[in-house]
């Protein structure tokens, strides 16, 4: 049971608050911001998604910059909270396009009218975008998504590391275009967040795969859909460690540890040829998440060394290669190491010809920064960089600095080789020849090289 | 479309001086647009209505623009009729009187040609909660539940529950209950249906503990054909319904295993549906379910293993966290069966915080022979972690997995390669831990104390540290060449020393130092007690005080108590009991869960959740029919708040003042309470003359031996009786009671049976209370609903101090009792069992 619902900014103003069943004190919304801006402030931790402040329990989520918070009296499952809160968020964007603060606070009127629909009394009622919309009579208020402000650079540390690659798709699902007609299309995005440890030998300690192939229909008149996946696919390792690479390298078959999939999913000939029926809800969904231990071959081979050179004074070498095809190319690609806390200056040194590639040292943090913006299959990148310590070092270097932290996007390319072999929607006349995106993308969750 | 809205923003500040004049002039425009038939009328309405809410939003007092709300919102716009609505439905509680103005026009909605129209004006004039207009509820409420439209019938179920909220008679005499059951039953509607159960789960709940009409029909919820009905349809509800269902399904009782498997068998595919909260629902369901089915309980664990880790790794931060929370419960349970995942817990980069310490924790406990290597290579990683809160969680997760016992020599080597490290957080942790796997592994003593003696105590700036450190000192000052130097150096810096608890280790390790090397440590030993005397805080200066004339006593006697032969320490005290670990699984699937403490640590009774059955401890009554001692039995309440008396429910013992046999108030019986004029006593004087007085020698007993760093002492031992023997009229009060229960360990945990006969006579806990009071055996507390009822019995040995405590639970459908048993002396605890379970099992018979 739901006490309130509001959404608020960065600086804790409310964009909208909707109070269901009047039991919780004034100023809950200025109360959790506090707490969320103050937690553990020595610590400099995060505040946890669900808390407790005088017997009011405040769940939340952080959704493009924004916080989405219920307040509970009750002892109520933390799941349900989280799930409804991030689907909120969801059908927002389906109904605006774009979810951002601006979008927001141009259609709170918008908003207010789906959370009358969405929570009556404090009690989830439906979060399909389709059946919401014959409840709905505000027009959503377009912002352009092109020319739209960046949220600063707190912006992208308040989203969360684990958000997902934006779907260039910010139109909204009910809106009507400017042109007057809707275009009839699909998109079908496989999202690959992929996990791996190197060891200070450059052996992967750990490897892992969180898959999501996710669907946003603009299709009318829900026809149904015939998603065929890799005919070897299977699901579920045996043997008793979920660790056990011996069984899998070389083979070609995609094995998948597990795997989950949305209501409107049928899996009755799943088993037999590996296709998933549906009927595609309007709005965005995971249709399937997947995870997969097996192992891969990662996009990045990374190599990092530091070594003492003089009384207070260490070298680092970075060297990033590419282990994938020339056609493919990564983005957005940011390396950081932290350095031994008495760093005082670095000194860097690009390797000959470098194009589109900064460095930073970060006092605050203690940690170098090395950011590229694209970097082509096959290639091999290195930086060198001097530190000056204000103290002699002691001891082992290597357990004072590190571990190399990378983040990429590799769109095009998926490292499970999973795909989607067709897609089919059932026709409603000889013309009717919609438009099929189907994408893949992989990005860094955890990627991380050892000293 | 409508023209450009004033940004939000501008107003956003309630601070800003422009929100008075704001509201006045809004006050304005909505006057002058009241009565305009101006053909874009509706569209400035709707400018104007939009600043208001905007207003309203910011946290603006709009509240004095109703009366021009209401004037304007006659209109057939849709979108103005939800913003008026929304108005309100904020504002009407403050503005009874105005309030009325909108009743018509919504009364009128109710009756419209659009079903849209009569949902959305049933739903804001259910939400007004003004007392006073009840009786313009109750009709379109009853109409709304007949709807022929399926939007019309939802909101009216909800209606009724909100009427109940306002006015619990009128949604009583207007017979909504019956009518929500009836259409529970019957609507071909998944979301009516689950509205309706909603709304009565609300009903009946708050009202079973006045009615018992209403705790039957809770029972009814939970009855094979209603669980059967919904879980039937399951697939037809939407996922937020679903949890629903299996929140009730998880509560079912079912009569065989054949049932069980029913019911496993249809939520199988659950197991699969993309939304956690489906998921972690019907996982509760399989846990539940499977309680008396060991290998099957094993195999559920074994189940639900991979989907848990695959929502982990998709969605938000946020819901993998939850996530976790209840893998680290699985986790905490059943370590073994997790052992081979252990990869799934190692930190990642991106975690935050509150996720590593989850997984930290989890990797401590599946620590065992065959991954230990790997976990605390693993851990030592993180030691040098630029998150610094995280690097010493790791530390201590690597000396607790020590304390475990696996693979002890390797870990000592790495502990002591962190002290190589050199940073003083690192160090500090480090210390702690080697101290403490000193006192479990005395024999690792001389590997350790050759690093230790190497650290500078000036390094260490943490107090924890630091006392560890001393510690050492003073215990291996014969192995450390040059700790009484050491020491000395340190007391010479007392006054800078802000710790009090440093200043206790370092009297007390000067002290172990002078018995073992007397004249290098006379000088030091002087001085600290000197120091110690003229020290400000108590604790110091009364151990200083302590020593000094003790050693003046007698130095050997001196020596007895600070350098006594010490025993390994085996087992470190456990935090968490196993009846709160218990609770907070039988809670399994809620935000117990996340806090890792049962629900009556963090709410109130009325808000524990739709389905809370009476376990709750706050419910219990008690077995005799008594008035008088009401009052010190509220006393008793208001000064504890432990696990047996809650202090959640003072209004209810207000209605137990009037009537002691009701239903849901703790009061204790008059003959377990001494003469009445102690009532009104407070409790601990009570305490000090009860026969529970024991308890509270045997307490300060223990926090001195603490201080002295000793083991605890034996307990005295009762010669055992051969054959057992219960005071016919023993004397406990609730209170000691209660510290005793969370005193004592457990002596005794068994199952046993009771008969056919028994279990189908305990139609209420009176009847068992009154045959177990005829076998010597006192309830103190009692409560629940068929199935299910908890007892809190007690019995005292004959001729002997000596009282047994007794948890009874029993399950009337299964006929079988947990019997969980604590004794001031375990030795007879066997022997009080089987008298119990003969007197339980008689029940019904005679």
């Amino acid at each position: 049971m739901i006490s309130q619902f509001f959404v608020l900014s960065q600086r804790g103003d409310h964009i909208v608050f909707r109070d269901y069943r009047g039991e919780v004190p004034k100023g809950s919304a200025e109360i959790f911001f506090r707490k969320v801006k103050f937690w553990n402030d020595d610590e400099a931790e995060e505040a946890p998604p669900v808390f407790n402040v005088d017997g009011v329990n405040y769940i939340h989520v952080k959704v493009a910059g924004l916080f989405f918070v219920v307040t509970t009296m009750v002892n109520v499952s933390p799941s349900l909270l989280l799930e409804l809160l991030q689907r909120i968020a969801r059908v927002t964007k389906d109904y605006l396009g774009v979810l951002n603060e601006d979008s927001l606070r141009k259609n709170f009127i918008l908003v207010y009218e789906l959370l009358d629909e969405v929570i009556d009394f404090g009690y989830p009622q439906t979060t399909s975008t389709e059946v919401l919309k014959s409840y709905i009579f505000n027009e959503p208020i377009m912002v352009d998504a092109g020319r739209l402000p960046p949220l600063g650079p707190a912006a992208m540390f308040m989203q969360g590391t684990k958000r997902m690659p934006g779907t260039a798709v910010t139109k909204s699902v009910v809106a009507t275009e400017p042109g007057g007609k809707k275009r009839e299309e699909i998109f079908v995005d496989i999202i690959e967040r992929i996990s791996v440890t190197f060891s200070s030998s450059g052996y992967i300690l750990t490897s892992e795969i969180d898959g999501t192939i996710q669907m946003k229909s603009y299709l009318t008149g829900n026809p149904e859909i015939r998603l065929a996946l890799n005919e070897d696919l299977s699901i579920g390792r045996t043997g008793s460690s979920t660790f056990d690479y011996r069984s899998s390298s070389g083979g070609g078959a995609v094995i998948l540890d597990d795997c989950n999939f949305h209501e409107s999913v049928q899996l009755d000939s799943f088993d037999i040829d590996r296709t998933l029926h549906l009927i595609p809800p309007d709005g965005e969904f995971a249709v399937m998440n997947y995870r997969i231990t097996q192992e891969f071959k990662p996009p990045f081979h990374v190599t990092a060394l530091i070594e003492e050179a003089g009384p207070s004074r260490a070298e680092v070498l970075l060297k990033i290669r590419a282990d994938f095809s020339a056609n493919v190319t990564a983005n957005t690609i940011i390396v950081q190491m932290p350095v031994p806390s008495y760093t005082m200056r670095a000194s860097f040194e690009l390797e000959a010809g470098a194009i589109g590639q900064t460095t930073d040292f970060k006092e605050g943090s203690r940690r170098l920064e090395w950011s590229l913006k694209k970097i082509v299959g096959g290639s091999e990148h290195t930086l060198r960089a001097k530190l000056t310590f204000s103290q002699e070092s002691h001891g082992n270097l290597t357990k004072e600095a590190g571990p190399v932290n990378m983040n990429f996007t590799i769109p095009m390319y998926n490292t499970s080789k999973l795909q989607v072999r067709y897609l089919q929607i059932a026709k409603k006349s000889k013309a009717y020849n919609p438009y099929r995106w189907v994408r893949y993308v992989t990005q860094a969750n955890s990627y991380v090289a050892r000293l | 479309m409508a023209p450009t809205v004033p940004s939000p923003a501008k107003s956003a500040s309630p601070s800003q001086p422009s929100g008075k004049s704001e509201v006045a002039d809004l006050k304005q425009q909505l006057r002058h647009l009241a009565g305009s038939r101006a053909p874009d009328a509706d569209d400035q309405r709707r400018d104007v209505f939009k600043r208001v809410i905007s207003c309203m939003t910011a946290g603006i007092d709009v509240s004095a623009a109703f009366g021009e709300m209401v004037l304007c919102s006659a209109t057939s716009d849709v979108v103005l009729k939800k913003m008026c609505y929304l108005y309100v439905g904020v504002h009407a509680r403050n503005h009874p009187d105005l309030a009325l103005l909108t009743i018509n026009f919504l009364q009128r909605d109710c009756r419209d040609q659009d079903p849209t129209i009569r949902g959305l004006a049933l739903r804001s004039l259910c939400s007004l909660r003004v007392p006073n207009l009840v009786e313009y509820l109750v009709t379109p409420l009853a109409t709304g539940l007949k709807d022929p439209n399926v939007y019309v019938r939802m909101i009216a179920a909800v209606g009724a529950a909100k009427l109940y909220h306002i006015s619990a008679t009128a949604c009583l005499d207007a017979d909504l209950p019956a009518a929500l059951k009836a259409l529970m039953l019957s609507d071909p509607d998944a979301q009516v249906v689950a509205n309706c159960l909603h709304a009565l789960q609300e009903i009946w709940t708050l009202e079973a503990s006045n009615s018992e009409a209403a705790a039957r029909e809770i029972e009814t919820l939970y009855s094979k054909p209603v669980v059967f009905y919904f879980l039937n349809k399951i697939k037809e509800f939407s996922e937020w319904a679903q949890c629903l269902v299996l929140e009730l399904a998880s509560k079912f009782l079912p009569s065989d295993n054949n049932e069980i498997f029913d019911i496993m068998n249809l939520l199988e595919d659950r197991l699969q549906h993309a939304n956690g909260a489906v998921v972690l629902a019907t996982i509760k369901v399989f846990l539940h379910l499977t309680m008396s089915m060991t290998d099957v309980h094993q195999q559920v664990y074994e189940r639900i293993k991979a989907p848990l880790l695959t929502l982990v790794g998709a969605g938000s931060p946020e819901q993998s966290y939850s996530v976790l929370c209840h893998l680290h419960l699985l986790v905490m349970r059943a370590p073994m069966l997790f052992s081979s995942d252990y990869k799934s817990f190692y930190c990642q980069f991106s975690d935050p915080s509150y996720v590593k310490k989850l997984k930290l924790e989890m990797l401590t406990a599946i620590a065992n022979e065959s991954n230990t290597y790997e976990i605390v290579t693993e851990l030592c990683e993180y030691a040098g972690n630029v998150d610094v809160p995280i690097a010493r969680e790791s530390i201590r997760a690597v000396g607790k997995i020590a304390l475990q016992q696996y693979d002890v020599n390797a870990i000592v080597d790495r502990l002591l390669q962190f002290l190589e490290m050199d940073k003083d957080y690192v160090t500090a942790e480090t210390l702690v831990l080697v101290k403490d796997l000193l006192r479990k592994y005395p024999q690792w003593s001389h590997d350790c104390i050759a690093v230790v003696g190497n650290i500078s105590s000036k390094n260490i700036q943490e107090p924890k540290g630091k006392a560890a450190l001393i510690w050492m000192l003073g215990e291996y000052s014969q192995d450390m060449h040059d700790a009484p130097y050491i020491l000395e150096s340190l007391v010479e810096n007392w006054e800078e020393e802000h710790s009090p608890e440093v200043r206790l280790h370092l009297l007390t390790a000067v002290m172990k130092c002078f018995f073992k090397r007397p004249p290098e440590t006379q000088m030091a030993l002087g001085a600290t007690l000197a120091a110690g005397l003229s020290d400000t805080h108590q604790d110091v200066h009364d151990r200083a005080l302590f020593y000094y004339r003790l050693l003046q006593y007698d130095p050997a006697v001196a020596e007895c108590v600070v350098n006594p032969p010490k025993q390994a320490v085996s087992v470190f005290a456990d935090t968490q009991s196993t009846e709160i670990k218990d609770r907070i699984f039988d809670e399994f699937n809620s935000l117990t869960v996340v806090y890792q403490k049962p629900s009556y640590m963090f709410t109130d009774k009325e808000h524990r959740g739709p389905f809370e059955y009476s376990e709750d401890l706050t419910n219990l009554t008690v077995g005799a029919e008594a008035t008088e001692n009401v009052i010190s039995a509220q006393r008793y309440q208001e000064n504890d708040n432990d696990l047996l008396l809650s202090t959640s429910d003072k209004e209810d013992n207000g209605t137990a003042t009037n009537n002691g046999s009701s239903a849901s108030s703790y009061n204790a019986p008059s003959d377990l309470i001494g003469p009445p004029l102690l009532s009104s006593q407070t409790p601990s004087e009570t305490l000090l003359i009860n026969p529970g007085g024991p308890t509270n020698s045997l307490q300060s007993n223990f926090s001195l031996d603490d201080l002295l760093g000793l083991g605890a002492p034996e307990a005295p031992a009762a010669p055992p009786a051969p054959a057992l023997t219960l005071n016919s009229k023993p004397v406990l009060d609730p209170g000691t009671f209660q510290k005793k229960w969370g005193q004592l360990a457990l002596s005794l945990s068994q199952e046993c049976s009771l008969s056919l006969q028994g279990a189908a006579s305990l139609m209420n806990p009176q009847s068992l209370i009154r045959h177990m009071q005829s076998n010597f055996i006192q309830c103190i507390a009692s409560g629940g609903q068929p199935p299910n009822y908890k007892f809190f019995f007690y019995a005292q040995k004959d001729g002997a101090t000596v009282f047994f405590l007794v948890e009874c639970i029993i399950n009337t459908a299964s006929a079988k009792a947990q019997v969980k048993i604590k004794a001031d002396d375990g030795t007879a605890a066997d022997a009080f069992s089987a008298l119990f379970q003969s007197a339980l099992s008689k029940f019904g018979l005679s």
